[in-house]
Parts: C-alpha cells; sequence; structure tokens
C-alpha cells in the first residue's frame, strides 16, 4: 500500500502528464481508421500542437480527449482519472466558433457558467473579465454577426477561459481568420499564457503555427493517424514577437519539418 | 398538391411557396409590385376580355359595400372559427412532433412517413373522403385545414432541427450541458429562425384549406360569400371576397413575421 503510493508519486514527478493517452484506435463505421495506437503524454503547463496533413485524425483525437468521441479501444486519463465523457478540467474551442448567433458577446461567454448553474450575475462578472482579456473591451453587448471571423474566435477563447479548466483543447482556432489577424491572435495567445496558467492543446496544419507556439509538437502521418515524430522547439519567446519569426532556430525548425513532411505530399 | 423545396431548405406547398417569394423582398418593393399589380388589374377589367371579371376599382367599391353592411365580417366570423382550431392544433401537434422526430431517431422512424406523405398527397381530393367519414360540419374543416398546414409545419420543425449545427451541440456538450438545457438552451433557439418560417408556410396553408373547405364541403363563411355572389353573378362582388382573404392571408403571415422578430430574435431588432 505504502510502496504503491510512493511509486505513484515517483512516477508523477517524473513526468507530470496531466493527460495521458494510451493505446488510443479510432474507427468511424467499420473501415476508417482513423486513429491507429496513440500513445502520448500532455504535460502540465504546456502548449502542445497536433501537426499533420488534412484528415489525419487531428480532430477525431482531440474531441477523444475531450470525451466528445468514444475511443474505439484505449484510453485518456486526465489527472490520472480515465474519461468517460467530457469534464470541467477541459475547455474546447471549437474551429467554427460555435457561438450562439442569438446570444450577446457577454452571454456567450458566460455560456459554459451558465451550464453549470453559476448566478447570472458571478457568471457575467467573470465573463466580462475574459472578454476584457481576450481584447474585446468594449464589444460586450455586440451580436456575433456583428463581429469579424477573429472577434468571434477571441470570443469563444473567453468562453473557454471563462470556466476556468486546465486544459484548453483548441482546434484549429485561427484557420477561419486572415493572416494578419491570425498572427495578432498568436502573439496574443502567447502573452495569455505568461498570465493564465494553462496546459494547451492545440491542433493545427501550420508548421510555422506549430513552431511558433509550442513547446512540443506532436506529428501524425496520414490516414491512419499514427504517432509519427515529436519535435521539442526550444524558442525564447519572452521578447519581440517578430523577433521571433526571424530567428534562425524558428526558420531552420520549419525547414526541418517541412522536410520530413515532404514525403507524404509527395 | 405537389411540394417543393425553395431556396431556403424549407418545405412549401403551393399557396406557401407564393407566401415564401413574398416574405423576403423589401418593404418598398412590395409597395411598388402591389400598384403595379392593381393597375393591371384595372386595366384588364376595363378591356372587358372577360365579361365576368371586374375591375379593380368596382371591385374595392364592392368590398366596401360587404364591410359596411356586415356581411363579410360575419362571413369571417365563421371563417376563423375552423381556421383558428385548425391551427392551434397544427401548431402544437406539428411543432411537437417535428422537434421530437428531429432530436429521436426513432419517432423519426415512425412519425415521418406519415407527414410525408401528407405532404405529398393530394388534399383537395380527400376532401370529399372528410365529408364521407366526418360529415360536413365543423369537425370536417377543421380536418381540412389541419391536413394543409400540419405536414408543412412539422416537416418544417424536423428539419430545422435537424439543421442545427452540430459544433453548437458539440459545445453544449463539452461544457457538460445536460441533455434538457441542450435542447432549451441550444437547440430550439438555434432551429427556431427555420422553425418559424415553417410556421408561417403552414399557416398560409390552412388559409388555403380553409378556403377549400368551405367551397367544397358546404359553403359558410368566406367560402360561401364567393359561392353565393357567384352564383347570382355579382362578380365584383365575388372577387371582393377572394381579394379579402388573400390580403388577409398576407397580413397575418406578415404580423407573424413581425411578432417572432420582436419576441425572440434579440440579434435582428434595430439592425
Ligand atoms: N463522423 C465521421 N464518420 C466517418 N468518418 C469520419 C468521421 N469524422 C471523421 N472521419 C474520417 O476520419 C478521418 C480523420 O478525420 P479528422 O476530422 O479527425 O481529421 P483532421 O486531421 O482533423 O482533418 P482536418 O485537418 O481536415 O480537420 C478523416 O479521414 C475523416 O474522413
Ligand atoms: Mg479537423
Amino acid at each position: 500500500m505504502n510502496m504503491n503510493t510512493a511509486i505513484n508519486i515517483q512516477e508523477q514527478a517524473a513526468t507530470d502528464a496531466i493527460i495521458e493517452v494510451r493505446g488510443v484506435h479510432k474507427v468511424y463505421g467499420e473501415t476508417v481508421t482513423a486513429l491507429q495506437d496513440i500513445n502520448l503524454d500532455f504535460n502540465r503547463g504546456e502548449l502542445t500542437s497536433l501537426l499533420g496533413p488534412s484528415g489525419c485524425g487531428k480532430t477525431t483525437l482531440l474531441k477523444i480527449i475531450a470525451g466528445l468521441l468514444k475511443p474505439t479501444s484505449g484510453e485518456v486519463r486526465v489527472n490520472g482519472r480515465p474519461v468517460t465523457g467530457p469534464g470541467p478540467e477541459r475547455a474546447f474551442v471549437f474551429q467554427d466558433f460555435a457561438l450562439m448567433p442569438w446570444a450577446t458577446v457577454v452571454r456567450n461567454a458566460a455560456f459554459g457558467l451558465e451550464l453549470q448553474g453559476v448566478a447570472k450575475a458571478e457568471r457575467e462578472a467573470r465573463a466580462r473579465h475574459y472578454v476584457e482579456e481576450v481584447g474585446l473591451a468594449g464589444f460586450e453587448d455586440k451580436y456575433p454577426h456583428e463581429l469579424s471571423g477573429g472577434m468571434r474566435q477571441r470570443v469563444g477563447l473567453a468562453r473557454a477561459l471563462a470556466v476556468d479548466a486546465d486544459v484548453l483543447l483548441m482546434d484549429e482556432p485561427f484557420s477561419a481568420v486572415d493572416e494578419q489577424t491570425r498572427r495578432k491572435f498568436q502573439e496574443d495567445l502567447i502573452r495569455l499564457r505568461e498570465v493564465e496558467n494553462k496546459t494547451f492543446i492545440l491542433v493545427t496544419h501550420s508548421i510555422e503555427e506549430s513552431v511558433y507556439l509550442s513547446d512540443r509538437i506532436i506529428m501524425l502521418s496520414p490516414r491512419p493517424g499514427r504517432l509519427n515524430r515529436i519535435v521539442t522547439p526550444e524558442i525564447d519567446r519572452s521578447g519581440d514577437p517578430d523577433l521571433i519569426r526571424r530567428n534562425p532556430e524558428y526558420l531552420d525548425l520549419i525547414d526541418e519539418i517541412w522536410t520530413g513532411l515532404r514525403a507524404y505530399v509527395e | 398538391m405537389s411540394s417543393v423545396q425553395t431556396n431556403s431548405g424549407l418545405i412549401a406547398g403551393p399557396t406557401s411557396r407564393a407566401f415564401a417569394m413574398v416574405g423576403g423582398t423589401p418593404l418598398l418593393w412590395r409597395l411598388a409590385s402591389l400598384a403595379i399589380f392593381c393597375a393591371v388589374w384595372e386595366i384588364a377589367g376595363r378591356t372587358n376580355f372577360n365579361w365576368a371579371f371586374p375591375t379593380f376599382f368596382e371591385t374595392m367599391a364592392a368590398l366596401w359595400s360587404m364591410l359596411a353592411d356586415g356581411s363579410m365580417i360575419m362571413a369571417y366570423g365563421r371563417t376563423l372559427e375552423p381556421l383558428v382550431i385548425g391551427l392551434v392544433i397544427s401548431l402544437s401537434i406539428g411543432v411537437g412532433a417535428g422537434v421530437l422526430m428531429g432530436l429521436r431517431r426513432d419517432a423519426e422512424w415512425i412519425t415521418l412517413p406519415i407527414f410525408i406523405t401528407m405532404q405529398a398527397a393530394p388534399m383537395a381530393a380527400l376532401i370529399p373522403l372528410i365529408t364521407f367519414v366526418y360529415g360536413i360540419g365543423l369537425t370536417a374543416k377543421v380536418l381540412a385545414v389541419c391536413m394543409l398546414a400540419m405536414p408543412v409545419i412539422a416537416i418544417n420543425s424536423y428539419k430545422a432541427v435537424r439543421n442545427v449545427p452540430p459544433s453548437l451541440v458539440d459545445m453544449s456538450q463539452s461544457f457538460m450541458g445536460s441533455r434538457s438545457q441542450q435542447v432549451f438552451k441550444v437547440i430550439l433557439p438555434a432551429a427556431s429562425p427555420m422553425m418559424f418560417a415553417g410556421i408561417r408556410l403552414g399557416v398560409a396553408e390552412g388559409f388555403s384549406g380553409v378556403v377549400l373547405a368551405e367551397l367544397l364541403i358546404t359553403p359558410t363563411g368566406i367560402g360561401d360569400l364567393i359561392t353565393f355572389n357567384r352564383s347570382i353573378a355579382k362578380f365584383d362582388h365575388m372577387y371582393a371576397a377572394i381579394f379579402s382573404i388573400v390580403a388577409f392571408a398576407v397580413i397575418a403571415v406578415s404580423l407573424l413575421h413581425r411578432l417572432e422578430i420582436t419576441i425572440f430574435r434579440p440579434e435582428k431588432r434595430g439592425a
């Protein structure tokens, strides 16, 4: 008994994985194998990217971690407990924003709390705080159709932050916005990480984006999605965001990853 | 009465199809086309291409006289009874069944074929059958309204629920909303614009159902005004009665749209 706990603590200290993915397979229907034997750890406080070509199962893996999909076999553990469905420690940011068009920015941002039954005054105060934090002060009472794509995604981000989850699961959060907005958003995300002590899992198919943002990049191979390679960019992100984009380490790593992925495209 | 998919994906019958087209245009255009329509009517009436066809102003004069002597008010009193009862039944069952079919596969499997058949069946041909079973009273007329209005309302409510973006459903699930929160806070509000569009079409079909019933079962109300005036060759009065029911239907459907926006669509108010 005592020994057991000791071993457990030791294991935790060694890895400090907040999310563990163990032997996950996902087969759609009978024939489409989306994921094959995925084993991964996501470390607490890190930003990890899932990078891979279209259709390799990135969304599928993220939804399995979120508890929105059941794996065909294998399991996911969050803080050591097996996932059976969505949980309060995880919040999702959707590729198409998933905002309610009939609700204001504040109500949308507060919706996670509303579903949890938090009283109106409290949830709106918290939502307002995060709406401001993602840079949307002044837009609290607007409706989604009055916002640009980038602003809508900030609402989605505020909603995920407001429930105060440990892990933010983001499915290509920047793919529906233009390049300038995307860059600004990426820079803001780096700043946000300094304020909010959270674990991020980010799905992307942009090599630049993953290198720019991530502590760790997990590369998946095309269908059936398997673990291909794990890259750990060690880039200092504290300075001027534009400097990072000119940092030779950053550029070399992009090249290196591209060389590795090229084989799939050709 | 074949059904057609309008460009918005709604299922509509012939009456409601016309309404769907009218509903989308701005007010100025509608007024302009109305003016042109009246002018063409007036000119056509004056050319005397058909001895039974009155001019626009003759028709309006007849309309006024029927309003003034109270006969039209009386007629509407009779017509509204089956119409309102039929619409209330169609709305409650149609929306209820449509939403249930949208939410549950088993309900869809059992119920959808019934509504699709009702939608596709030629209702005018079924009215003699209704009279055979239910006689010529109020029940038969209410049934005629339901048979036309209910399938449109049910099928559009069903499609509305099915068309809710899956990511919104995922969203409420991922933030741990219960099934009832999911239905009442996300699915129904998201489905409501298309549902209301279906309801407007259903109400329009209901109008056509009640007139059909009053013409084909027993002449009462507005149907009586039409048949009676035809039989005594007062064609201006007959056209006035027809005009009034069309205008009434258009106004009722427009008011419904207004009501929907003021009550349910905060994001469209003021915009
Ligand atoms: N509900 C589903 N039913 C059947 N097959 C599916 C379903 N969802 C996804 N797939 C298939 O599983 C594979 C992985 O899909 P997934 O959406 O996870 O890919 P992805 O990596 O997120 O792609 P993208 O970059 O285009 O978003 C794809 O080949 C897709 O066709
Ligand atoms: Mg995807």
